[in-house]
């Protein structure tokens, strides 16, 4: 009966996997290129709002984060915070923190830089309109409220 | 001697796929995939002279009003959200029909008031309709004068034609600073 059998015949043969480093790269550089370094840790919980008007920021560089939202740390209550690159700040750290980062910019870069406002949708706009005068004081007029985009209707 | 020199052994590529995975993961986790989208706002400077707005005639401004109740007041009538944009279109497209709405596109004023109790979810929802609104208004105007709709013209080579459409509908969206109406 088992003339025709040969003694290994259930072992499977190996399957090739060399291209497997090539598939690998592929996936890791789909991922660095569409992706961006995560450089701040986020203090505060920001539900961004949706909007259909929304516009890309155009470059990374050009942009100044001021965060508002209610801290996730629970002990530290729920009125909402402001968080100005990782730490936790007031209304009146505003300008020093723009001054500052404008100094480390380029000097002809300064009229295009764009303050990104996240803020967390439940925020009051007292406090908004309380960073937008701040802005306004150090002639950082470019805002923009970050917004999630919504499909149109 | 010299011929067994010659023959590389072959190297042994197993492990570039488990490097290469754990190249992979790290990128996973250190990175984020969004980009930031927002709503651009340009703020006046500060100075000491009253705003534009106040000097206006009533008909050229169109005041919209969103309390601390989160509702909408246009032009001292309650509205819903969903009607703001057709009647800012109207406004900037009356050129002088309706006695009650501005004269002149190149005039039309909105003048954005929040209360400090306002939410930020309301008052970014307002500002979307209402440059949702401009740019119904300028596509239309470009659509009907050039055929090609405003997002569509082309920075570099149709300058010309974009400085039009802005100098026909001026996006004048002015943001009041900001009072108590009814604290709470």
């Amino acid at each position: 009966m088992s003339k025709f059998k040969k003694d290994g015949g259930r072992t499977t043969p190996a399957i090739n996997t060399s291209a497997l480093p090539d598939i690998v790269f592929m996936l890791l550089f789909f991922f660095m290129v569409a992706t961006k370094m995560r450089d701040r840790e986020m203090k505060i919980r920001t539900k961004l709002p949706q909007a259909t008007e929304v516009e890309k920021l155009e470059k990374k560089s050009r942009l100044h984060y001021i965060f508002v939202g209610p801290p996730l740390d629970e002990t530290l209550g729920t009125s909402p915070r402001i968080q100005l690159a990782d730490a936790f700040a007031t209304v009146d750290d505003i300008q020093t923190y723009i001054t500052m980062e404008n100094a480390k910019k380029d000097e002809a870069e300064i009229p295009y830089m764009t303050t990104s406002l996240k803020a967390d949708e439940t925020v009051k706009m007292g406090v908004v309109s309380d960073i937008k005068q701040e802005l306004r004081k150090v002639n950082a007029l470019k805002l923009s409220y970050t917004a999630a985009k919504a499909a149109k209707d | 001697m010299g011929k067994r020199r010659r023959d590389i052994p072959e190297i042994n590529a197993g492990s570039m796929a488990d490097i290469a995975f754990l190249l992979l993961v790290f990128f996973l986790v250190t990175t984020t995939m969004d980009i930031p989208t927002g709503l651009q706002v340009a703020m006046p400077p500060i100075s000491e002279t009253p705003p534009e707005s106040s000097q206006q005639k009533k008909r050229e401004v169109l005041e919209v009003l969103v309390n601390s109740a989160d509702l909408l007041l246009v032009e001292g009538d309650v509205m819903s959200i969903d009607k703001l944009k057709q009647k800012c279109k109207d406004h900037l497209t009356n050129e002088g029909r309706n006695p009650n709405l501005s004269s002149k596109s190149t005039k039309a004023i909105v003048s954005l008031k929040n209360d400090r109790g306002t939410s930020y979810k309301m008052y970014v929802q307002v500002y979307n309709e209402l440059t949702a609104a401009y740019n119904e208004v300028r596509d239309e105007y470009s659509m009907r004068t050039y055929g090609k709709s405003y997002s569509e013209l082309s920075p570099e080579r149709e300058e010309n034609k974009i400085k039009d459409v802005k100098a026909k509908y001026p996006k004048k969206l002015s943001e009041a600073e900001p009072v108590n109406i009814g604290v709470k």
